[in-house]
């Protein structure tokens, strides 16, 4: 069951193998005889370029893509130790060291945006288990169709744009006539101001959250879930273990490699927290809890024009960000055996 | 029967209800806007339309319909959509045919390069900075070329083709005198139709679905996507929708009220689409997850 497949060139692939039974038709194959030519220096790799020329062609577009796009932003990203000028160009800006970074540690803010940035991320991390409780729920049901009917309706939210689920968030919470207002009314309570008040926004945002992904996320655990070994609970059953029992015995373990493996991916992601959709909540009157880096960097690079200084408070979150994969991946790798590399 | 715990059967009901539960949570507010979208406002700001439409009436629709920047925003983003899918299976099905095939060398390298884009990215101001400075700023290509393609469906793609293109169909036609263009032309792509359909899919779902990238490279409203325009209707609250009637007719209170029964609209108009489609081609998504988590 728990399979340590090698993912040595796999920085960022989920590495676990369920079994050829999930993930239909072209799954299935059997294994290749690869004679692999082997070519000695240069002279070969000429000669093999040579020979095979348009293959090497259709990399053209790909790498051409990946340079521009993100090695050239890469070798920009040197404008956050730099006053970058226009004019000048990002080589011919004169270098300033860590000033923007220690501006920003030093700013009355900092510490504003990062407990908002890990309160949104903790907070989403703190309910990964959903979906996997919703798969194993899912799983257990034996009517064909009401688990088919589940699976699509659970996705639907999947397909639905941000700027459509902030609508409705608005639409829904607004004080006087949104839908959840008006229940606290007729209860007897008083209208809350959910939108603009710095407390909600953190569990409007995550549970908003849970509703657009809870169903799109449960997939890859039924795969899994269906790759489990039903011999197993074959002889569980036989040992008199109740339904509840082979779930917590059986299939939680089985698909524990799963679970480590996108908790990892999860963590990877951690600084960004959906930042597109806290902008789309973000307003004057919760701003103390909706500040994110993410929405910071756009503020101050894009709408105010300090780039260097942007770029910088950027480069300090994806250090965050692959410090974090790189410990989690590493724990991961030395307590259970599966691990992205 | 079960010696401890509770029994299969107070188990299986527990379950169902559950899922019933989590079920009603996720459909209820989609029913409530299609809902709200056709009845009377007065209806639904008094509660008196709670599941079902009530009064029924078609006037939210007809001022989004009768609005011109909504038109042209779907017509952008229908654009958007066909072109930035069209490149993104361009760029992204030779590169992952290429190194499917054991012919390349260097492969690795080529892995690498590829792979440690998830890894680390220069962030948000140093690619603003390079679409700026490729003249990108307000035409469709900072839409489509951006974000063309991901290590991800690259390494989803290169894993189809590894499992599903037989070396000696290759190498029989390489015999028979094709070239490697004529090959993947003529071979190779008719045989990964399911790939290029589960890409295509997951692609174009984005670009439809994305708003950011146009908020930041376009600043000409003619060629907003449909998004932002939902972005002005739905979130900043700026409607200024045309009333095509000769406007002024209508009393302030009224139109506060159609303002409302719009964003019901204007929610339905923009999503449906996509919601009628998807349980049809649902099986392409699922497996487009599923291959992702697979390596082979």
């Amino acid at each position: 069951m728990h399979k340590k497949t090698d993912c040595s060139y796999l920085p960022l692939g989920n590495c676990y193998v369920p079994g050829s039974e999930v993930g239909g038709q072209w799954m299935e194959t059997t294994k290749k005889e690869v004679v692999t030519p082997t070519y000695n220096g240069w002279s070969d790799l000429k000669k093999n370029i040579r020979r095979n020329w348009q293959i090497y062609i259709f990399l053209i577009p790909a790498l051409l893509y990946f340079t521009i796009f993100h090695y050239i932003p890469m070798y920009g990203v040197q404008i956050a130790f730099k006053n970058f000028i226009a004019t000048d160009g990002i080589w011919g800006s004169p270098l300033i060291g860590f000033d923007h970074f220690t501006r920003f540690f030093d700013s009355y803010y900092f510490w504003r945006l990062l407990k908002n940035t890990l309160i949104l991320s903790g907070y989403s991390l703190l309910l990964f288990p959903l979906p996997i409780i919703l798969a194993l729920s899912l799983h257990e049901v034996k009517n064909k169709y009401f688990k088919k009917w589940a699976q699509t309706l659970t996705y639907a939210p999947h397909f639905i744009s941000v700027v459509v689920v902030v609508g409705m968030i608005v639409i829904f919470l607004d004080p006087s006539t949104g839908l959840i207002n008006r229940i606290i009314v007729a209860m007897g309570g008083e209208p809350i101001a959910f939108l603009t008040s710095p407390s909600w926004f953190s569990h409007i945002f995550t549970w908003s959250g849970v509703w657009q992904t809870l169903g799109w996320g449960s997939i890859i655990y039924l795969a899994a879930l269906a790759g489990v070994n039903p011999e197993l609970h074959e002889a569980a059953k036989v040992d008199g273990a109740t339904r509840f029992q082979r779930i917590i015995h059986i299939n939680i373990p089985s698909i524990l490699p799963t679970i480590i493996v996108l908790f990892i991916l999860n963590i990877g992601s951690f600084m960004s927290v959906g930042f597109e959709k806290v902008l789309l909540m973000q307003n004057d009157l919760n701003a103390s809890s909706s500040d994110v880096i993410q929405t910071f960097v756009y503020q101050t690079g894009l709408l105010e024009g300090q780039y260097s200084f942007a770029a910088a408070i950027g480069l300090f979150d994806s250090a965050i960000n692959i410090a974090l994969l790189i410990v989690f991946n590493y724990v991961a790798r030395k307590t259970s055996d599966n691990s992205l590399w | 029967m079960s010696k401890s715990g509770m029994s299969d059967k107070t188990f299986e009901i527990l379950n169902n209800t559950f899922l019933t539960i989590i079920l009603i949570i996720v459909v209820y507010p989609l029913i409530f806007v299609l809902s709200a979208s056709i009845s009377d406002p007065q209806a639904v700001s008094s509660g008196k339309m709670w599941l079902w439409p009530v009064d029924i009436t078609f006037k939210g629709y007809e001022k989004v319909f009768a609005d011109s920047s909504i038109w042209r925003g779907y017509g952008n983003t229908i654009l958007y959509t066909i072109v930035g899918t069209a490149v993104h299976l361009f760029v992204l099905l030779p590169c992952a045919y290429a190194l499917s095939r054991k012919e390349l060398k260097g492969k690795k390298i080529i892995l690498w390069f590829i792979l440690f884009t998830m890894l680390f990215n220069g962030g948000l101001i140093p690619t603003y900075l390079v679409v700026k400075s490729l003249g990108m700023l307000d035409t469709m290509w900072a839409i489509v070329i951006p974000g063309v393609v991901g290590a991800w469906s690259i390494l989803v793609a290169r894993a189809f083709f590894q499992q599903s293109i037989p070396d000696q169909l290759v190498e029989a036609s390489k015999i028979d005198g094709a070239s490697d263009f004529y090959i993947f032309m003529r071979i190779v792509l008719p045989l990964s139709i399911p790939i290029i359909a589960v890409m295509a899919l997951f692609h174009a779902v984005n670009l439809w679905n994305q708003y950011f990238n146009a908020l930041i490279y376009l600043s000409d409203r003619d060629m907003y996507p449909l998004q932002l325009i939902l972005r002005e209707i739905l979130v900043v609250n700026q409607m200024q929708l045309n009333d095509p009637s000769g406007g002024g007719a209508e009393s302030l209170v009224e139109q506060v009220k159609t303002a409302g029964l719009i964003k019901y609209s204007v929610i339905i108009v923009s999503s449906l689409p996509l919601l009628i489609v998807y349980p049809f081609i649902q099986r392409f998504f699922v497996q487009g997850v599923l291959i992702g988590s697979i390596k082979e």
